[in-house]
């Protein structure tokens, strides 16, 4: 896809982790920029700082120090309230566990956002039903999130995370939880989204999963250490 | 995120654990039931207090003989014999006396009464004619005492409902028969009706004969239980009770009102007491009750703890969707509104219907004060927001990314 205007934009992003005895430095003085239409693959071990730098990225934390701007907001030093109107109406979530609604059915579960962003009910179910029906969960919606599989349940979750049309899905291990098998259908479903035009974000630290981005950051010791082309990864210099 | 729709989501959250959500609520139901049943029993026995004492008669004052003292020794109440017939006469034709309406001078005992076969211990009130009017006794049957038979001593008795009972059995207009009161043998010409008096002092538990015949005849006395006067209405109590404490005070030889052998009470005076009686009654039970109540929200409040804990991860993820703080206090707020709420309405018909039975069991009227209701409900509702308010707003300041990672 050829390159468009940037989603998102972060400089000199820093995290720290204060206690009464230690401060850990998360993130130190990231940067990087993700176009429209990019899908990118956040790579790195445990303790590397990706999951920092998905919190901040979801608008879920605040970096320390540095600027991020998410489809032309600056996201840097918002209030609560205001971060969570960011995450509602720019950012699409996808969890490793589904983070479903329980004893709720798939239908309630994908109308939750948009009953956040103030649309009226007749409209959401509308609007969910669509996007169940995307996801190939046209006849599953009156089941609750506990009578379904996990790759079921992570359909749902994307669907919900697509009703509010984000500039963003920022999806954190989604084939965590879910069998080879099915993982394969929800990758699929991300390459399809992204062939449409969206931007997704993907947390792994599955490098087979990580194949299918077209760009893939490895993020080690709070830092970018890789920054390439799906195959072609270049080293850049740290 | 409209209040219909909170409402509905509080529903239908609050029916996903059904047990959980009776138990909760179980605290304010007994609570706000207590709080209706105890304040309706309270006012029943205040309204049936009030209406007994009124049906003593009304715009009453009763002069009655002081405790006597005699060389410092304080006797029995109501024991003096200080209260003369002659008394009763002056405050009858007294010119300085203008707001009593009518004087009735009595003698009041205890005494046995027999038929031969039956017999019964009751109380002997000696009267005259105008007792009827100052104590508005109605008669079911027969004729009550004269000015006749005062003056020629007659050995004629008015009964009370009860006495006929205990004596003749129920149903049965015994007059023109006879009965034996201390030996004497007296004629029946008259039966009162039924005043429904009980407890302390039956009104229907009484035997009626003239006030001659009683001290001379029955007891060999000359002075006055006490004085039964009605007062013009209902306005001039106090003057009259004035004017008759001047009479007495100056036929007595008293100057100083606090060294009097005499006291004159209004029935006001014993209303009054008899309510705040009753009144303290009610305020104590409401108080007990009340205290169930402060327990029943603090069950919630445990509750609502209990179940911000567990959905720690549901929040986050609300809050990752785009739930700002204040849809959140409000979800957790219109739950815990909703269970005293309903604990509060059902709360509300467990009270009306254990004070109906109460009224049944009890005899007494049926009382049920809107304002009790309305007080209970606004209470409820208010415990909810008080006690929900805590759990909501520790709901609302969890961060994200800590409760969507919580185990």
């Amino acid at each position: 896809m050829a390159t468009s205007r940037p989603i998102i934009e972060v400089s000199h992003l820093t995290k720290v982790y204060k206690t009464d005895v230690v401060e850990t430095v998360a993130l130190d003085n990231v940067a990087f920029t993700i176009k429209k239409g990019e899908f990118v693959a956040i790579m790195g071990p445990s303790g590397s700082g990706k999951s920092t730098l998905m919190h901040i990225l979801g608008a879920l934390d605040r970096p320390t120090k540095g600027t991020y701007v998410l489809d032309g907001e600056n996201v840097g030093n918002l209030t609560d309230d205001e971060l969570a109107d960011i995450r509602n109406r720019k950012i699409g979530f996808v969890f490793q566990a589904f983070n479903l609604l329980p004893r709720t059915t798939t239908l309630k579960n994908v109308m939750l956002p948009m009953m956040y962003a103030g649309i009226s009910k007749n409209e959401r179910e509308v609007t969910a039903k669509k996007f169940l029906t995307m996801v190939g969960l046209g006849d599953r919606m009156h089941h609750t999130s506990n009578q379904i599989s996990g790759g079921q349940q992570q359909r749902v979750a994307i669907a919900r995370a697509l009703v509010l049309h984000p500039a963003l899905l920022l999806a954190d291990e989604p084939t965590g939880n879910i069998a080879t098998a099915q993982a394969e259908e929800i990758m699929a479903i991300f390459q399809k989204l992204n062939d449409e035009g969206h931007t997704i974000v993907m947390i792994t630290h599955e490098p087979d999963i990580a194949e299918h981005a077209k760009r893939i950051i490895h993020v080690r010791d709070g830092k970018i250490v890789e920054d390439g082309n799906g195959h072609r990864q270049k080293k850049i210099k740290n | 995120m409209d209040y219909q729709e909170l409402f509905w989501e509080a529903i239908s959250t609050l029916t996903v654990n059904k047990l959980r959500t009776g138990l909760a609520i179980l605290g304010i139901v007994i609570g706000i039931g207590s709080v209706i049943a105890l304040v309706s029993l309270g006012q029943a026995t205040q309204a049936s207090v009030q209406s007994q004492i009124q049906s003593l008669g009304a715009n009453l004052l009763t002069v009655q003989p002081s405790a006597t003292r005699t060389g410092g020794v304080q006797g029995a109440f109501g024991g003096g014999t200080t209260l003369t017939l002659d008394d009763a006469n002056a405050i009858a034709t007294s010119p300085l006396i203008t707001n009593v309406q009518n004087v009735s001078p009595e003698l009041s005992r205890r005494a046995q009464v027999t038929t031969g076969k039956t017999n019964t211990n009751t109380q002997i009130i000696g009267g005259t004619a105008v007792y009827t009017d100052v104590h508005k006794v109605t008669l079911a049957g027969g004729s009550f005492i004269t000015q006749g038979n005062v003056d020629s001593l007659s050995k004629v008795a008015v009964v009370g409902p009860q006495v006929v009972t205990d004596l003749f059995g129920e149903g049965t207009t015994p007059i023109g028969s006879t009965v034996r009161i201390s030996g004497q043998t007296f004629t029946i010409i008259g039966i009162t009706t039924s005043k429904g008096g009980s407890g302390f002092q039956n009104q229907d538990d009484i035997v009626y004969v003239p006030l001659s015949t009683a001290q001379k005849v029955l007891f060999g006395v000359d002075y006055l239980s006490s004085i039964a006067l009605e007062a013009k209405s209902s306005d001039v109590m106090t003057d009259a009770q004035n004017e008759v404490g001047y009479l007495l005070l100056g036929r007595h030889k008293f100057n100083d009102p606090t060294q009097a052998d005499f006291s004159i009470f209004s029935q006001q005076d014993i209303l009054n007491t008899a309510s705040s009686v009753t009144g303290t009654f009610t305020s104590l039970l409401s108080g007990i009750a009340a205290i169930s109540l402060i327990v029943g929200g603090i069950g919630i409040m445990n509750i609502m703890l209990v179940t911000v804990t567990e959905r720690t991860r549901e929040i986050g993820l609300r809050k990752a969707l785009g739930a700002k703080k204040k849809t959140i206090t409000l979800q957790f707020l219109a739950e815990s509104i909703m269970l005293t709420f309903t604990g509060g309405a059902i709360g509300i018909l467990l009270g009306v219907l254990a004070s109906y039975i109460i009224s049944l069991a009890a005899g007494s009227a049926f009382v049920i004060s809107p304002s009790a209701i309305l007080l209970a409900f606004a209470v409820s509702a208010a415990t909810g927001i008080l006690f929900g308010w805590y759990p909501a707003r520790l709901a609302a300041d969890m961060q994200p990314i800590e409760a969507l990672r919580y185990e």
